[in-house]
């Protein structure tokens, strides 16, 4: 991969030169919330916060947005209106989730409204520094070498870019000037030590190895049970989750017309009606088992299937869970067979 | 030796795998108090022979302003041109559905699913066992197989429903108990009606009647309310049928078709795209296919 380094204070040039590609959006923080906002220049980014409340996925595959208009005739797909955006700031993390939305969306059959949204934004990474809830070092999702168009890495005095597809490249082409390809020793040895230091930040120690098999032998443990008299199937889990795909789908009919638009909404598997089928038969009646099928989904099913968990260690839901059920309490308690307060 | 260039099919290229086609109701009529019959064809009638599918696939049906959910197709693609469904009033998109009269017109996409192993089962023995609405999925098969019939073994159709009014296709069904080619055993939990002239009882009380089965080379396949694969499977492997030539085929809410919204997901596998047929060692290593309790007991 191309690697290139540019001074750490031409950052701001470069961001302002981008904006004719499109939109530039990047991490903000409001009353001490941080989410991704549409901004004019680097001075109006945090990028010093770690995680975004909701992750990426949401400019990729909004939470709401219209498939198809209809009438009596028929259904015309609406695409074409996304305007073409910039993200700046993703983390590794969440890049290794929009890599994981890739397979689920892109393969077998491909999805065109989020092939569209993919097309249309570009993900320019930029390194993180771990805070308490972090742990992607478990997930092994600490660094990317996939899914992004650059990657900026921040050593102090200066950024080395990774760029990562032909569309970040030609980004670089709008600026030559900001980039060189002359790296030398520092470069290196400021890189490995950046590593090292970064390794040593994690205050989250949570060890899934072994998971797929832990689940197999859990699978009656009395441990659903107690978690899922804890849970409130809020769903919130699902919002937060940078690879939590589900979706619902409803036809909204304007009254008294056979107009209407077909809609695409986020779903969560922790929902009861989520396994309903029609007779009213559930399939997933308790709450204890909604949360095994999420947690199996993530740290079982994903793994046999992919080799590594659906799981990408941003802590998001260990931020958002009002009843403290995460990734790490959850493999915790089906290890120990018992579940922490 | 000159090389020969790969003709490809005349298909339309599907850009969105979600855009429904416009279908005509051209024909349905009641098969019980609840479960109407339907055929249907494409709008546009050159499109009507196109439509190839196998048996056990499914499509997903839109009505205008109701929303969407997953048939299983009834009819065989051996007789193509039209598509054919029975269908229970149980919900709001299928009640609909019932007040509906024929040259209304529906959205259909698909088909989709794996579709019963066809290349596997040639040649086989097959014993298929219907309960209640599971004889919808499994009337394609069994049409398919009687329209190829000396591409297969030995046939034998059980079909069990609660009462002889709820016998689905019950006139299509004793008439081919005539057929020569085929075993086709009848029976009803309970005959209200004191005129019903085959078995009473429980689906399973017909594996009484069934003779001697060839177990190896057999294929068994189920489809009934989630409680009937527990009471039946236990029969197929007692006749000495391998487990991944017991098949099932399942229900299950879906909103995609294609392996994207979650719904229908068990484990790893969607139903949608690695089912809806599933043999039963499918189930035995994935406990959530039929349900708690199902797989945690049954060792053999």
């Amino acid at each position: 991969m191309m690697i290139l380094k540019m001074k750490k204070e031409d950052l701001s040039t470069f961001l302002d030169a981008v904006k004719e590609w499109g939109e530039l959006w990047g991490p903000t923080k409001k009353d001490g919330k941080v989410s991704f906002s549409k901004v004019d220049s680097l001075s109006q980014m945090d990028l010093k916060a770690t995680r975004t409340i909701i992750p990426p996925k949401k400019f990729l595959y909004p939470p709401r947005f219209t498939m198809f208009d209809f009438d009596e005739n028929g259904y015309v797909e609406r695409t074409g209106d996304v305007p073409k955006r910039i993200l700046f700031g993703i983390h590794p993390c969440d890049i290794h989730g929009v890599v994981i939305m890739d397979k689920l969306f892109l393969e077998t059959y491909n999805d065109p409204y989020y092939r569209e949204r993919r097309e249309k934004t570009l993900l320019l990474g930029h390194s993180c520094i771990p805070d308490e809830k972090c742990m992607c070092i478990a997930t092994d999702t600490d660094f990317i070498a996939e899914g992004f168009d650059l990657f900026f890495t921040d050593l102090k005095m200066s950024y080395l870019v990774w760029v990562g597809s032909t569309k970040g490249h030609d980004l670089i082409r709008m600026k030559p000037e900001l980039f060189s390809r002359a790296l030398d020793k520092s470069d290196i040895l400021n890189y490995t030590a950046y590593r090292k230091w970064k390794n040593t930040q994690y205050k989250t120690m949570v060890d899934f190895t072994g998971m797929p098999d832990i689940f197999e032998l859990g699978y009656s443990s009395q441990v659903w049970d107690k978690l899922g008299d804890k849970c409130l199937s809020c769903g919130q889990c699902s919002m937060v989750c940078p690879t939590c795909n589900c979706y619902n789908v409803v036809d909204d009919v304007e009254l008294g017309s056979i107009e209407g638009t077909r809609d695409r909404f986020w779903d969560s598997c922790m929902f009861r009606e989520y396994s309903l089928v029609a007779g009213g038969h559930n399939f997933r009646e308790k709450r204890a088992d909604r949360l095994r099928l999420w947690y199996t989904h993530k740290l079982q099913a994903y793994i046999g299937e992919f080799g590594k968990p659906a799981c990408v260690g941003c802590g998001r839901c260990v931020a958002t869970c009002p009843v403290d059920i995460n990734v790490v309490t959850v493999a915790d308690a089906l290890k120990e067979q018992e579940v922490g307060k | 030796m000159k090389k020969m260039c790969v003709v490809l099919e005349d298909r339309e290229i599907r850009d969105n795998p979600f855009t429904p086609d416009m279908f005509r109701i051209v024909r349905r009529y009641p098969l019980t108090n609840d479960v109407n019959f339907y055929q249907a064809r494409p709008v546009d009638v050159e499109e009507a022979l196109k439509f190839d599918y196998k048996p056990g696939q499914f499509v997903m049906m839109s009505l205008i302003g109701e929303g969407e959910a997953p048939f299983s197709l009834s009819s065989t693609p051996s007789r193509p041109g039209m598509l054919e469904f029975c269908i229970r009033n149980v919900g709001t998109l299928t009640s609909t559905l019932h007040g509906m009269k024929e040259n209304e017109t529906v959205g259909i996409r698909g088909p989709y699913g794996n579709g019963f192993p066809i290349d596997k089962m040639l040649g086989m023995d097959i014993l298929i066992v219907a309960g209640g609405l599971g004889a919808a999925p499994l009337r394609s098969l069994l049409l398919y197989i009687l329209d190829n019939r000396d591409q297969f073994g030995k046939l034998t159709y059980l079909h069990g429903a609660r009462l002889p009014g709820e016998m689905l296709f019950r006139e299509e069904f004793i008439q081919l108990k005539d057929r020569e080619d085929l075993n086709c055993l009848l029976a009803v939990d309970k005959d209200d009606t004191g005129k019903w002239p085959y078995k009473v009882g429980v689906v399973t009380e017909l594996f009484k009647d069934l003779g001697p089965v060839d177990g190896k080379n057999t294929f068994g396949v189920i489809c009934g309310p989630p409680a009937m694969y527990r009471f039946v499977t236990p029969h197929l492997v007692k006749l000495g049928i391998p487990k991944h030539q017991i098949l099932m085929t399942l229900e299950r809410r879906m909103k995609c078709g294609v392996g994207k919204c979650g719904h229908c997901a068990i484990e790893y596998l969607y139903t949608c795209i690695d089912g809806p047929v599933f043999s039963y060692w499918d189930v035995l290593h994935m406990k959530e296919i039929i349900g708690r309790g199902v797989s945690d007991k049954t060792i053999a």
